[in-house]
C-alpha cells in the first residue's frame, strides 16, 4: 500500500463513485451543518421537486449570522436589524420544523456560530467529511476532518443525496517549525502564514499544517488557524488528530461512548500522513520568528507584525487599500488610533480567547471613545465565561458582553462600524464594508484587541500581559 | 438551468485584484429568502454614492462599459464567503461571464452551477485582454475557445462535467438522484463497517 496523506485516506474512504475523465468524484459527507442565510433556498429546491431531506441525522441547523446579540426586550420582541432578518430566521424554523432538522434555535441551550457549537457537541468528529453554506466550515479541519464550505446549490445537493460532485483537490503541507515566542498566538500565526503565502496562496489545494509548532496548539488554537485557511484560498485546513484532539473530544454529547470509543480512537489513530507521502506542494514557516500580527489593507494577506513598517503599494489597488484604511506605507500599525473593538466570531470567540483578551483587561478600562464589543460563540461559551466570571471582567471594563451569534464579524445583524471607523476585530475578513460601510478594519488577535481597547490605539498586547497572572 | 452555448459581447474591465463576494454582494443584503432580484444590489457599496446617484469611479458605470455581459476581472476575483448570491447578482446584472487568470474556487463552483461561464485564462492572455477593454469577444463553450476580433483565438479549459451541464442544460441533483443506487450501497457498507 502506497504512503498516503491525511487528506488522501479521508477522500478515498468517503468516494460513492470514482472521478473519471468526464465527470467529477461522488463523495460522501457525513455532517451537514445549516444556517439560516444560505439555506432557505435549498430548502425550496427540496420543496418544488418534492425530495425530502435525505439524513436528517447528519444534519444539524443553528441560528447565527443574522441572529441580534441584544437580549429580547420586556415583550419578549428580539431587536432584529430589520423584518427580513426576522423572516430569515423564522423561515429556517419553519424549514427545520418541516424537514425534520434537529435546530438549536433560540430554544437550546447550545445555540451558537454554528463553526463553534458543532466541536462544542462532538458532532466534528475526525475522519469526517463536513460541508456548510459557509466558507469557514475549513475551522473543522483541526480535528482531522475534511471540511469545507459550499454553495448553496450543493446545499440543496446534500440535503436530497447526502453527496457531492468534486474533483479531487491538490494538497499543500505547510510546515510550521520552532516554537511560537511568548504572547504570540494561533492568530497571529495565521494572520502571519497568509501574509507569506498570499490570499490565494491555497487555491486549488486543501492545507495540512503540521511540525513541532502546530502539534502543540491546543484544539481551539488549531481551529483558530484552519479557520482562516479559506483567506489564503484554500477550501480546506486540515491538522491530524492526535492525543490533544481525543481528550478534547472525549464525553462530548455525540462522540461515541464506551467501548465504541476506544474503537473511534484507534481508527482515528491511524488517519495522520503517512510517512513518506507526497503533497502537491510545501511551504516551511519558522514559528520562533513570529511576532504579534496585523492587516493594514483590504484582506487578510495584508498583514504584517505590528512594529514592523507598512510597506509600501506595489500597485493601483494596493494603493487604494492603503487609502481606505488609511495606513501610511513606512509606518508600523502600532499606534494607530482605535475607534472599536470586537472580540468574537467562529476565529476567536471560544472560551480560551475570551479568557485571552479578560486577562488584558483585568483591573484596567477600555480608553475612553472606544467602543468594545464582547460577543461569545455559543450559549455554552457564554455559560461557562460567566460561570468563571469574565463577563464582569469585560463589564467592568466598560466592554458591551452580548448574547452569542457571528455579530460584527459580517455586520449583518445591525451589530457594525460607522464609516471611517477603524476596528481592531478577533474575526477573519478584513474586506472593505465587512464591518459596515466605510469601516476599517484590522485583523488581530483577543489579546492584542484587548489590548488595543486599553490604550485606544492598536497597541502590543506583551506589554500587558506580564504583570497579568494567567 | 437553460443551456449556455455561446456569450457574445463586448468587454467591461474590473482590473482590481481580489475583488471578493463582500464587494460583490455586502453581507447586509444577505438576509433575503430567495435569489432573485438581486442585479439592483450587485456591487452597492462601489456602485453607488453615498446620496444614491451612481459613482463614476465604478467600472462598470462608465458609458462604454453599458450592457457588457463579459468582464475581465483582476486576479483572483471571487475570493471570500461560499454566498451563492455573488453569482446571482452578477447574472441579474447582466453579467453572463467572467474572465481571469484565477478564480477563487467556490466562487468559479457556484458561478458554474448557475450557467456564470467563470473562466481561466493565461497571465499573458490575461494581461492582454486587461489592456483591451471593449473589445467584442464570442465564447464558445463547446469549443473552449474565446474568439478575438481579429479571428484569433483565446483557448480555456472548464471541467468536462461543469462543462457538459451548460452545452446541455443539465442539472447536477438529477444526476446525483440518478446515482441513488450507489449512494445506498455506501450507506449500507458504512453502516456494516
Ligand atoms: S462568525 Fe463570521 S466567519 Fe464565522 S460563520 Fe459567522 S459570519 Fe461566517
Amino acid at each position: 500500500m502506497s504512503a498516503k496523506t491525511l487528506f488522501e485516506k479521508i477522500w478515498d474512504a468517503h468516494v460513492v463513485a470514482p472521478e473519471t475523465a468526464d465527470t467529477p468524484a461522488i463523495i460522501y459527507i457525513d455532517l451537514h451543518l445549516v444556517h439560516e442565510v444560505t439555506s432557505p433556498q435549498a430548502f425550496d429546491e427540496l420543496r418544488s421537486r418534492g425530495l425530502k431531506l435525505r439524513r436528517t441525522d447528519r444534519t444539524l441547523a443553528t441560528l447565527d449570522h443574522s441572529t441580534p446579540t441584544l437580549p429580547a426586550g420586556p415583550d419578549g420582541e428580539r431587536p432584529y436589524a430589520n423584518a427580513e432578518a426576522k423572516a430569515q430566521v423564522a423561515q429556517l424554523e419553519e424549514n427545520c420544523r418541516e424537514f425534520g432538522v434537529e435546530l438549536h434555535g433560540w430554544d437550546s441551550s447550545e445555540r451558537g456560530i454554528v463553526h463553534v457549537i458543532g466541536p462544542e457537541l462532538g458532532a466534528t468528529q475526525p475522519g469526517n467529511t463536513i460541508v456548510c453554506g459557509d466558507s469557514h466550515t475549513s475551522t473543522h479541519g483541526a480535528f482531522g476532518a475534511l471540511a469545507f464550505g459550499i454553495g448553496t446549490t450543493e446545499v440543496g445537493h446534500v440535503m436530497a443525496t447526502q453527496c457531492l460532485l468534486q474533483r479531487k483537490p491538490k494538497t499543500l503541507a505547510i510546515h510550521v517549525d520552532g516554537e511560537l515566542p511568548k504572547g504570540v498566538g494561533a492568530k497571529d500565526l495565521i494572520l502571519h502564514i497568509i501574509g507569506h503565502i498570499g490570499v490565494d496562496g491555497g487555491t486549488g489545494h486543501v492545507i495540512e499544517y503540521r511540525g513541532a509548532a502546530i502539534e502543540k496548539l491546543s484544539m481551539e488554537e488549531r481551529m483558530t488557524v484552519c479557520n482562516m485557511s479559506i483567506e489564503a484560498g484554500a477550501r480546506a485546513g486540515l491538522i491530524a488528530p492526535d492525543e490533544t484532539t481525543f481528550a478534547w473530544l472525549k464525553g462530548r454529547p455525540r462522540v461515541p461512548q464506551g467501548e465504541a470509543w476506544d474503537r473511534a480512537v484507534a481508527h482515528w489513530r491511524t488517519l495522520k500522513t503517512d510517512d513518506g507521502a507526497q503533497y502537491d506542494r510545501e511551504v516551511r514557516i519558522d514559528a520562533g520568528t513570529i511576532k504579534p500580527t496585523v492587516t493594514y489593507g483590504t484582506h487578510p494577506g495584508m498583514a504584517i507584525a505590528m512594529d514592523a513598517p507598512v510597506p509600501a503599494a506595489r500597485n493601483a489597488v494596493e494603493q487604494r487599500a492603503l487609502d481606505y484604511m488609511q495606513s501610511r506605507a513606512g509606518q508600523p500599525m502600532q499606534g494607530s488610533k482605535v475607534d472599536v473593538v470586537f472580540v468574537g466570531s467562529c476565529t476567536n470567540s471560544r472560551l480560551s480567547d475570551l479568557r485571552e483578551a479578560a486577562g488584558v483587561l483585568r483591573g484596567r478600562r477600555v480608553a475612553d471613545g472606544v467602543r468594545m464589543l464582547v460577543v461569545p460563540g455559543s450559549e455554552a461559551v457564554r455559560r461557562d465565561a460567566e460561570a468563571e466570571g469574565l463577563h464582569e471582567v469585560f463589564r467592568a471594563a466598560g466592554a458591551e458582553w452580548r448574547i452569542p451569534g457571528c455579530s460584527m464579524c459580517i455586520a449583518m445583524n445591525g451589530d457594525l462600524a460607522q464609516p471611517g471607523q477603524l476596528v481592531v476585530s478577533t474575526s477573519n475578513r478584513n474586506f472593505e464594508g465587512r464591518q459596515g460601510k466605510g469601516a476599517r478594519t484590522v485583523l488581530a488577535s483577543p489579546a492584542t484587541a484587548a489590548a488595543s481597547a486599553v490604550a485606544g490605539a492598536i497597541a502590543d498586547p506583551r506589554e500587558y500581559m506580564t504583570e497579568v497572572a494567567a | 438551468m437553460q443551456p449556455v452555448t455561446r456569450i457574445h459581447s463586448r468587454t467591461a474591465v474590473m482590473a482590481d485584484e481580489n475583488i471578493d463576494t463582500d464587494r460583490i454582494i455586502p453581507a447586509r443584503f444577505l438576509t433575503t429568502t430567495t435569489r432573485t432580484g438581486l442585479g439592483k444590489l450587485c456591487f452597492n457599496d462601489w456602485r453607488y454614492l453615498p446620496d444614491g446617484s451612481d459613482n463614476p469611479a465604478f467600472p462598470l458605470n462608465q458609458p462604454e462599459a453599458k450592457g457588457c455581459a463579459i468582464v475581465v476581472a483582476g486576479r483572483n476575483f471571487g475570493c471570500g464567503s461560499s454566498r451563492e448570491h455573488a453569482p446571482w447578482a452578477l447574472l441579474d446584472y447582466g453579467i453572463q461571464a467572467v474572465l481571469c487568470s484565477e478564480i477563487a474556487d467556490i466562487f468559479r463552483n457556484n458561478a458554474l452551477k448557475n450557467g456564470l461561464l467563470a473562466i481561466v485564462v493565461s497571465a499573458a492572455e490575461h494581461e492582454w485582454l486587461l489592456a483591451n477593454p471593449g473589445i467584442e469577444l464570442s465564447i464558445d463553450v463547446q469549443g473552449q475557445y474565446i474568439a478575438l476580433p481579429d479571428g484569433g483565438r483565446i483557448s480555456f479549459v472548464l471541467e468536462p462535467f461543469a462543462r457538459h451541464c451548460l452545452l446541455n442544460g443539465v442539472d447536477q441533483l438529477g444526476y446525483l438522484l440518478q446515482n441513488e443506487k450507489l449512494i445506498a450501497h455506501y450507506e449500507e457498507q458504512e453502516q456494516a463497517a
